[in-house]
């Protein structure tokens, strides 16, 4: 949801000036920055960034994922190219080199696949190019990539990009099969002939259940997972202690 | 001889949940009663089912967060709901639609918020708008009240058996529905009038009928200071008052006033589903703008939305600002002077 965005980037802001005045960092181990990519501080559940696109495509499973993939790829190439260059890049510069870096990717990629797959390409639509405003991106260039060396950068950029499409396809599985009875349905925009027959029914006679496909039905499954998620935790930390 | 020592205020109410809920529920009888009359078995049906489900639910609900049951039961806040998700829905519903529906209503909308008292949302209206945003064919299917009644057999085969009915044979467009469509085409509305039959004569207008009768409930409810005249007074009144601008503006394309109070769920609202004494403002300032808004939306919403009826989703967006609306309207104390509300 880009209208949350400049809160976002000036939350981030005020984290960085507080850790400089402290102590230098100690480089995060890479089991944890997967382990918090993908689940402790995952994009889509508990930081709820870049809520419109994973609200508004996930209507089955295929779109989730064509936009997951996107993301995935935006977010580990724009963390790559920043962390190379952090230590040339002035503070006073940075967020519209950000922009600058992360919407040529994303036109790269709206390039390509408008090239590879013009199909999802024209379902997806307007929401590859808002890859840029997705706070997720800018997020984790200004918290992450700019602070951290390439390794870590590119690694953190691909697990928070892997955590956030998880989320996307689990919220397209749950919709389509409440909204429409069906599971991959659409396969072969994705995946080309071979696929014509992936989709499944999973009811006979299914008449759909249109909530589900429909914008409410997008805050109510995510509150759901949400508070799945929670439920989960609890129980973890209640078996720890 | 003791004295009892009680604090003040010495005024002892004996109202409680319980007391409340069962006046709303005799309110509610003399219009379900001609619904009944006009719809046939399936109103019943759809009542019983509701209640039945939702007292389930409830239960189940109360259950998984570990709360006491019957009392939460008793109180028959459960059942009041059920009961008006109930009458909002055309007869002969097959019983899964109303499961769903009073399950968004008991669960989703009451229970995941906190149970009664902490539901920002009107139950019933949450379910209602889940079931016409979902399933918008069936939810459009009122029986022709003209045809023969459907005796109760076979409502009960049509309601809880797979065959779908001869829905065309058997049902109609409400006159909202109908008068809304013509309209659009460019009839001219006194043309409409006399050629629909609904509203050619007062004694086919079934809506007329139930809305009387709802209304002499809602009167019960106002004598028994059940509900107060604010919001009933205020949603009718502004509902009127914009019909009838329009309807001097240009008499041939919008309907009349008249039109507007009797059809649908109007009265039904305005007495029973705008009072939810939860989710409506609570202040006397409150009341009055949180019904005119009701009303004023219900009509824009009518006019130039496409939904049937507008009641539920009107209330659903003035529920959402009732926070905002009581936060302004503070009654001032008495005693106090008129500038002095900031400075509390």
């Amino acid at each position: 949801m880009s209208a949350t965005s400049p809160d976002q980037i000036a939350s981030d802001i005020d984290d960085i000036f507080d850790e400089e005045n402290s102590i230098p960092k100690r480089q995060l181990s890479y089991g944890k920055i997967t382990s918090d990519a993908l689940w402790t501080n995952n994009a889509g559940l508990v930081q709820l960034l870049g809520l419109c696109p994973l609200l508004a495509v996930t209507g089955n499973v295929i779109n989730g994922l064509g936009l997951g993939i996107a993301t995935i790829i935006t977010l580990t190439c724009s963390n790559l190219i920043i962390a190379f260059t952090r230590n040339w890049i002035r503070k006073e510069i940075r967020i519209p080199y950000y922009v600058l870096v992360i919407a040529s990717i994303v036109t790269i990629i709206d390039l390509s696949m408008n090239a590879i797959t013009p199909e999802l390409h024209s379902v997806l639509g307007i929401f590859i190019p808002l890859i840029v405003t997705n706070c997720l991106i800018i997020g984790r260039a200004e918290a992450f990539a700019s602070k951290n060396d390439i390794p870590r950068a590119v690694l953190d950029g691909f697990m928070m990009g892997l955590g956030f499409a998880l989320v996307l396809i689990a919220l397209g599985a749950i919709r389509e099969i409440l909204g429409s009875g069906t599971l991959l349905s659409g396969a072969s925009i994705m995946f080309g002939s071979i696929a014509e027959n992936w989709t499944i029914s999973l009811f006979e006679n299914y008449q759909g259940f249109l909530l589900a496909i429909l914008p409410p039905g997008a805050f109510l499954v995510m509150g759901l997972l949400i508070a799945f998620k929670n439920i989960v935790d609890k129980r973890i930390k209640a078996k720890s202690v | 001889m003791k004295f009892k020592n009680k604090t003040s205020p010495f005024y002892n109410s004996t109202s409680n949940v319980n007391g409340i809920m069962l006046q709303v529920l005799y309110a509610l009888m003399p219009g379900t009663v001609v619904m009944c009359l006009f719809f046939g078995w399936g109103i019943l049906f759809n009542i019983v089912l509701a209640i039945i489900f939702a007292l389930a639910l409830e239960a189940v609900a109360l259950k998984l967060r570990k709360r006491p049951i019957m009392p939460f039961l008793n109180d028959l806040s459960a059942v009041t709901a059920a009961w008006l998700f109930a009458l909002t829905l055309p007869p002969l519903m097959p019983w899964w639609i109303v499961f769903i529906g009073i399950f968004f209503a008991i669960i989703v909308a009451k229970q995941l918020y906190g149970g009664i008292g902490y539901n920002p949302f009107n139950p019933a209206m949450v379910g209602y708008a889940v079931l016409i945003v979902s399933f918008p064919f069936e939810m459009s299917q009122w029986i022709n009240p003209n045809n023969p009644l459907l005796s109760f057999t076979e409502s009960f085969t049509l309601i809880f058996s797979e065959a779908t009915p001869e829905w065309d044979a058997i049902t109609m467009a409400t006159p909202l529905d109908e008068v809304k469509t013509e309209l659009r085409a460019g009839t001219d509305y006194s043309t409409i009038v006399t050629q629909s039959p609904y509203l050619k004569s007062a004694s086919n207008n079934t809506w007329l009928w139930s809305s009387l009768a709802f209304a002499l409930g809602g009167a019960w409810l106002l004598y028994k200071k059940i509900i107060h005249w604010q919001i009933p007074a205020a949603l009718l009144g502004s509902l009127f008052l914009i019909s009838s601008v329009f309807y001097l503006f240009s008499p041939a394309s919008f309907a009349s006033p008249l039109f507007h109070l009797i059809s649908g769920a109007s009265i039904l609202g305005a007495f029973f589903i705008a009072t939810d004494p939860v989710s409506a403002s609570t202040t006397p300032m409150g009341k009055i703008i949180y019904g005119g808004a009701i009303g004023l939306l219900i009509y824009i919403i009518r006019t130039w939305g496409n939904y049937p009826d507008a009641i539920a989703f009107s209330v659903l967006i003035m529920n959402m600002a009732v926070p905002l609306i009581d936060y302004y309207t503070q009654p001032r104390v008495y005693g106090q002077s008129k500038n002095n509300k900031d400075k509390q």
